[in-house]
């Protein structure tokens, strides 16, 4: 063995035992049992009762911090792209709408305890959310996704509402005759476009039967589109269905347009089911304010005893308490049909504020855990399988070198693994397709070697000429082939986005290995091989 | 030594029209259907909707699950019975603005059969905006694959070859998307991934054959081109046919046992190597001497004006 062999011989060893410390902590958090890993994955630390559970919570969150992740495609788990709208905002507030928006939301799943979530800025106004692992989705994307805008108005007296009323109606009655007043002897449908459709046992607060909502509310929308229809007064809907003589009917109220306090002033909110004598047991939020607002809501409840103050969360009125009487000390609550998860998503948004501009899913990608663990068990058998294959057969046509062809194989594997544990790479199922590609490639880079030597044996070479020949003449195509499909690689990186992305990092990573072990270090056994043994022929 | 298609001596380059004629025809057999089906057919990835999947125990029928959708106010929607009992793929389309109808249709099918546990296996819905931008993305991606791929063996050999590699290429995905829009697959982000492997996969196996036209055209630099390339062909015929049929195994095996979520993917690559194969013996070596023979002629014509 020369001494340039020697050196390549100990980096080859180097490099196997970096792949296998550095994948250890991978295989033993796999091997452990799914349940405990599944309990690992949701942990938190103050969840362990005795100080041995609590060691042991530790030692396994290490090992999973260090083995390689699985993409939610595996593993299950959602995936959100929201998009900020900050139509609405000017440029200043929009520039800073999405970062805050961010951080609120990242608070929220915080809270609501999600383990490893991922919350990523995407371009100017994306937000990319990754919940690994989540089980009750759409709870998460109500929290998620809701504004939370919390406002406390002032419902109108009956007059002002009357009032309204009556100048809405002549609104839509001109606008139905084109321009003109229609004549006292008009029918109720012509004279009160509008609130002949209402239910009004009270002006402050009517209902409209669930059949013509969808009309109302876009007469509503004509309204509030209409900058000439001046008014210091909002219709606005209530959050819930009631009932009226048996039918589903919606309440809608009249209040003010400008909120007298905003939900900013919640210092905290709790859920609670004690809030509402009439329904015990009925959940509920209850909320402290700051002591601004403490101060605020004082003077807003004691100058306005025996009105009623409207709680709107989002635009629709949660409810609307009679004031009785001055509320000094900065209290409220929250009561309507809540479910009890409505109400701890409603304690969470209003805890962690209101996102100053609206939130849209434009992606949404869900994969339920039993899904995940199908696909990995059949990635995995699919990738066993094709392994096999290709062992059998590079052994039965190449003999020993087909031997030396799988070593190369095996490490490059080895490597490629090792590489996505350190680097914190998530293995997808397109990932493990790169894996297969990658398994493709690197057989071809073989053969192309053992076919060239094979030839040069054919020209009555000597072993050691042939081998030498082989791979000098092998490489530069192994080169250039290499290059383009790293270079096409380049391009899905570039353009690609998540699972694609995913893809090509396998791919890539696994043919930048491929060169070092299908040919380093398969010319370095190969060399050891035939110089030691003076070979005058090989097993090819 | 065993050995396959040793010493083999073929004469390619005689029968290349006949190649083209059979190029041709797949290639106008794909056109065909894609022409018929209005287009390749988009998934939710690229055209936005939603797609649903569900595990219904004890199973429904289709017509039940059909049904309750449709109950359910989604109408347009797709409901397509998977290879396991009991499973549905459900799309629908979303209107702008409106939420996510997937929680919506579970619960649609759950309330009309409660006897039957309804599972989300699988949801993914892509707002219009965002379709379209991913498929702007993927059709930049494997523009400027190509386009490298280009320029790249335009500089290492000539641009001859570079024309005939890129023409196979572009020959092998369109034939692709042709198989698919035949067996009625949809292309997704994951279907383009494959096209993409597609097109390296076949680059690779061109580069090795013009590799060896190369290092030949020196050494006999007195034979007709025609029988340069019959040569490398050969020389290089049982690591091309080795080489793919590894592939090929590989990803039978992803297609066999790979399971539902990478099923078009492995369909994909499956065609894709079998026509990758052919086409960097065929395609882009015979272009390669269609480009050469016809410089000759004009070459040889110029003098004489």
């Amino acid at each position: 063995m020369t001494r340039s062999d020697q050196w390549k011989l100990y980096l080859t060893i180097a490099f196997v035992l970096a792949s296998v410390w550095t994948l250890w902590p991978t295989f033993q958090f796999y091997s452990l049992p799914p349940k405990v890993r599944q309990e690992v994955l949701q942990a938190r630390p103050n969840m362990a009762t005795t100080e041995a559970e609590r060691l042991k919570l530790e030692k396994y969150a290490k090992l999973r911090e260090k083995a390689i992740r699985l993409g939610l495609d595996l593993q299950g788990g959602m995936y959100l792209l929201l998009e900020v709208d900050t139509s609405k905002l000017g440029p200043a507030e929009a520039k800073n709408a999405v970062d805050q928006v961010m951080q609120i939301i990242r608070n929220r799943i915080d809270q609501f305890g999600v383990a490893e979530p991922s919350i990523q800025k995407q371009g100017t106004s994306r937000i990319l959310v990754q919940l690994p692992g989540l089980l009750d989705q759409e709870r998460a994307k109500a929290l998620i996704g809701q504004t939370a805008l919390l406002e406390f108005k002032l419902v109108k007296t009956e007059e002002e509402s009357k009032a309204l009323y009556d100048r809405i109606d002549a609104y839509f009655a001109r606008k139905l005759r084109g321009g003109a007043l229609p004549d006292s002897a008009a029918p109720d449908s012509l004279l009160h476009p509008f609130s002949s459709r209402l239910l009004t046992t009270s002006h402050a607060e009517a209902t409209v039967l669930s059949e013509n909502v969808p009309i109302v509310d876009s007469m509503i929308r004509q309204l509030q589109a209409d900058s000439t229809f001046v008014s210091d007064s909002r219709l606005a809907w209530d959050a819930h269905d009631t009932d009226v003589a048996g039918r589903t009917a919606r309440a809608l109220y009249v209040v003010g347009r400008d909120p007298l306090m905003k939900g900013s002033e919640v210092a905290s909110a709790q859920m609670r089911m004690d809030l509402d004598a009439a329904r015990p047991g009925a959940p509920g939020v209850s909320f402290n304010l700051t002591s601004r607002g403490g101060a605020l809501f004082g003077d807003i409840t004691g100058s306005n005893v025996g009105r009623r103050l409207a709680i709107v969360l989002d635009g629709k009125i949660q409810s609307a308490p009679n004031i009785q009487e001055k509320i000094p000390r900065g209290q409220g609550s929250i009561t309507g049909s809540f479910s009890e998860e409505e109400a701890q998503n409603l304690a969470i948004v209003l805890r962690s504020g209101a996102l100053p501009a609206p939130v849209n899913v434009v992606e949404e990608r869900t994969v339920g855990p039993s899904l995940g663990q199908d696909s990995i068990e059949k990635g995995l058998r699919a990738a066993a399988l094709a392994a096999l294959l290709v062992v059998f057969f590079m052994i039965l046509y190449y003999k020993i070198s087909g031997v030396v062809a799988v070593v190369a194989l095996f490490l490059n594997i080895l490597g490629l693994l090792a590489c996505m544990a350190g680097f914190h790479a998530t293995l997808t199922l397109p990932g493990i397709a790169g894996v297969v590609l990658t398994i493709g490639m690197a057989v071809d880079t073989n053969v192309l070697i053992f076919e060239r030597i094979r030839e040069e044996l054919r020209n009555k070479r000597t072993v050691l000429a042939a081998i030498e020949t082989g791979y000098a003449r092998a490489y530069r195509t192994i080169i250039d082939a290499h290059v383009t499909t790293l270079l096409s690689s380049f391009a899905l990186m570039w353009f690609g986005t998540g699972p694609i992305r995913g893809f090509a990092i396998t791919l890539s990573i696994g043919l930048l290995i491929n060169l070092v072990t299908a040919v380093g270090i398969s010319k370095m056994i190969f060399d050891a091989w035939s110089v030691r043994r003076k070979l005058s022929s090989i097993s090819i | 030594m065993f050995q396959l298609l040793h010493g083999v001596n073929i004469d390619w380059m005689r029968r290349r029209h006949i190649a083209f004629l059979i190029s041709g025809a797949c290639m106008l057999i794909s056109l065909v259907s894609l022409i018929l089906h209005g287009g390749p057919r988009y998934g939710v990835d690229f055209t936005g909707g939603s797609l649903v999947e569900i595990q219904t125990t004890p199973a429904l029928h289709a017509d039940q699950v059909r049904a309750a959708v449709d109950h359910a106010g989604y109408s347009g929607s797709e409901i397509q019975e998977l290879s396991k009992p009991g499973q549905f793929l459900i799309r629908v389309e979303v209107k702008p603005g409106a939420q996510s109808p997937a929680s919506g249709i579970a619960h649609a099918v759950q309330t009309e059969h409660p006897s039957s546990k309804v599972e989300v296996l699988r949801v993914e819905t892509v707002g219009p905006r965002v379709g379209s931008e991913l498929r702007g993305a993927a059709i930049k991606a494997i523009l400027f694959a190509m386009g490298l791929i280009l320029i790249y063996v335009g500089i290492r050999y000539d641009w001859r070859y570079s024309l005939g590699a890129v023409v196979a290429l572009f020959h092998d995905v369109f034939i692709t998307v042709g198989a698919l829009s035949i067996t009625n697959k949809e292309i997704t982000l994951t279907v383009v991934a494959a096209l993409l492997t597609i097109a390296g996969f076949s680059i690779n196996d061109t580069i090795v054959i013009f590799d060896r036209i190369r290092e030949r055209s020196k050494t006999l630099r007195r034979e007709n081109p025609a029988k340069v390339m019959n040569i490398a062909i050969n020389e290089t015929l049982s690591r091309t046919i080795i080489t793919s049929f590894t592939v090929f195994l590989t990803v039978l095996a992803l297609y066999l046992l790979g399971g539902e979520v990478i099923h078009d993917f492995s369909f994909a690559m499956l065609v894709g190597v079998v026509f990758g194969t052919y086409s960097s013996v065929y395609v882009a070596s015979g272009l390669a001497l269609e480009i050469q023979l016809w410089l000759e002629r004009a070459n040889a014509g110029r003098p004489k004006r």
